[in-house]
């Protein structure tokens, strides 16, 4: 999909391009405000730019309207059309798009999303999670070329979101369809994305593969809800193997033996000078590459690209310089294992 | 918020001008002589012709109104308020001169009279575009309203599942407006069913053909004052049906 659009509301202006290759999946993050929901609506067709082109598969888009354009819609909230049962929600789309079969099509999807239990529900019955798994049943059930996510696991609460993510991974990776999705949380993009793009003030402020813009961030933006640690390798069980052989204990959800990443936050390591030899923290050899002011701590970088927030007491303490080897210690609760989209990380 | 307690005082005298002519009607029935009033010949032909006209007026409020609705709530071009507000004309218009007004279209002399060349005061046809003129407006808002607490956000889903304009309408727009559209309905019926003014100017009042019930109540309180109330408390009694039908829903699209 290849996509250029200007539009301008007031004082706002969005202007931005972007082209997302077959199959690939782009995360959208930015701040509110900055023009994430309006670049997904331009691009279903729900608005139109002042000017702009939209092409997906060398079909020309712009002047068609939403439903010539397959291209899929899953919003923040479900939208299940509450007077028809979740089946007949599932088989919107094939009817719509006169499909003959569309109800082996709506079952299929309700399988694949572990709803087919709920098929003679009304919406209203249902939880959050399960209504927004029924409404990626329905969107892809109507076999968009480009299936576009806004935000879709923010509505869900804490118990939901893991598992909504994980059945995300899934279909986008069997799909092998492009996908845009908005989102505000790194762990989303890390997980969902092969890459992403920040938009700012209705400008794309940066763009790159995940891990890049996730561990190294430019933007202002990027660098608060990202400068995560992530260290990418293999799954085991209890934890991740590093590319670098290095096992790190951790939590999550992937399976074992899928391509992953620990995460972990800066703030969560502490840095020690011996390797301390404590069972239930991960400890990571680290040549330090250099020193900088953190808000009130200071951010230790090291050459791998990992990075270590402590205070200013503790750094003059340990009488830290670039260069020099230390370890950072991190303890197995404050490290997330997530399954994450293979090939990502070999590009970097 | 705790209301001031001086503010009751006010409030119940307003419910009870409301009320207490109810009562009084109430007080004036000649329940003995009741049943024999209603099922008079005259009443049921009047009866007959007001439920017949009303529901006419009603559908064809529903048929121009509904779209009309449509326009007024979901597109948006140069002159849109000053359309939505002439809708609300019949309502703030003394329904006697919507009366005249039609009849002056309409009648003999009228333009569009002349141009169509048919007869239609002192019709029944007439007694049906006379009440669809006062009740058009409740339908329209009350429509109106609905379609937008609704918003446009399920339409803009089953767009992007592939579902055409048409499809949008029929299968997601209209079942998730019924309610709207019932309580429309009910008011839309309610205000044609007591339609005077206009009727009077414009259709007349012959037996069987244009006497709905209030004209035939008007005419029965100067020869039997008795069947004029046993009348009336039979529009009452319809009233309190529909405004239970309808409520709350019909109340809060006015707003």
């Amino acid at each position: 999909m290849r996509a250029q659009f200007r539009l301008a509301r007031g004082k706002f202006t969005l202007d931005v391009e972007l082209a997302v290759e077959p199959g690939e999946v782009v995360a959208v993050l930015g701040p509110n405000g900055s023009g994430k929901s309006t670049l997904l609506n331009l691009i279903a067709g729900l608005l139109r730019p002042d000017t702009g082109h939209l092409s997906l598969d060398g079909r020309d888009l712009l002047g068609a309207p939403p439903h010539r354009r397959g291209i899929g819609l899953l919003a923040q909230e479900p939208l299940l059309f509450p007077h028809l049962s979740v089946l007949a929600n599932v088989e919107f789309g094939p009817r719509a798009q006169y499909r003959a079969d569309y109800r082996e099509t709506a079952l299929r999807w309700l399988d694949e999303v572990d709803a087919r239990a709920f098929a003679d529900r009304k919406p209203r019955q249902l939880s959050g999670g399960q209504a927004q798994r029924v409404a990626l049943a329905r969107a892809l059930a109507a076999d968009p070329e480009l299936l576009l996510l806004d935000e879709p696991l923010t509505a869900l609460d804490v118990d939901a979101a893991p598992a909504m993510r994980g059945l995300l991974r899934r279909v986008l990776r069997t799909r092998n369809r492009p996908a845009i999705m908005v989102t505000h949380d790194a762990l989303d993009a890390l997980v969902l994305a092969d890459r992403v793009i920040v938009l700012d003030a209705g400008r794309i402020v940066e763009q790159g593969p995940t891990r890049t813009v996730l561990t190294r961030p430019r933007s202002p933006f990027a660098a608060r809800i990202a400068g995560l640690n992530l260290v990418p390798g293999t799954t085991v069980d209890g934890g991740i193997r590093s590319s670098a052989g290095v096992f790190i204990a951790g939590r999550g959800s992937a399976g074992a033996g899928e391509d992953g990443v620990a995460v972990f936050s800066p703030a969560a390591v502490a840095v020690h000078r011996d390797n301390p030899h404590g069972s239930p923290r991960n400890a990571l050899r680290v040549r330090l590459a250099g020193m900088e002011p953190h808000g009130d701590l200071i951010r230790l970088r090291a050459e791998d690209g990992l990075a270590a927030d402590i205070t200013p007491a503790a750094a003059a303490e340990l009488e830290l310089e670039p260069g020099q080897d230390v370890w950072f210690v991190v303890k197995a609760t404050e490290v997330g294992v997530h399954a994450a989209r293979g090939g990502v990380w070999g590009r970097d | 918020m705790t209301l001031p307690r001086l503010l009751w005082v006010p409030a119940l005298l307003g419910f009870a001008v409301i009320v207490l002519p109810v009562i009084g009607l109430l007080d004036r029935v000649e329940w003995a002589r009741l049943p024999a009033l209603v099922t008079s010949d005259a009443a049921l032909s009047a009866l007959g012709l007001s439920m017949q006209t009303a529901a006419m007026s009603t559908l064809v409020c529903l048929l121009l109104g509904g779209p009309l609705a449509f326009v007024l709530a979901r597109s948006d071009f140069r002159g849109l308020r000053v359309l939505r507000s002439l809708v609300l004309l019949p309502l703030v218009l003394p329904p006697v001169v919507g009366g005249l007004a039609l009849l002056y279209l309409l009648g003999r002399n009228g333009f569009l009279g002349q141009l169509l060349g048919v007869q239609l005061p002192y019709t029944t046809a007439a007694v049906v575009l006379a009440q669809t003129f006062v009740a058009m407006p409740f339908l329209v808002v009350s429509l109106e309203g609905a379609l937008r607490t609704a918003g446009e956000r399920y339409e803009a889903v089953a767009a992007t599942l592939g579902a055409g304009r048409w499809t949008v309408l029929r299968r997601v727009t209209i079942p998730l407006l019924l309610p709207g559209i019932g309580s429309g309905v009910v008011l839309a019926f309610a205000r044609a069913l007591g339609e005077f003014g206009a009727t009077i100017a414009f259709a007349g009042s012959l037996q069987g053909t244009t006497r709905t019930l209030p004209l035939e109540i008007y005419l029965q309180r100067e020869s039997d004052v008795d069947a004029a109330v046993a009348l009336s408390l039979l529009l009452v009694v319809i009233a309190i049906v529909v405004i239970v039908v309808a409520r709350p829903r019909a109340v809060e699209g006015l707003r």
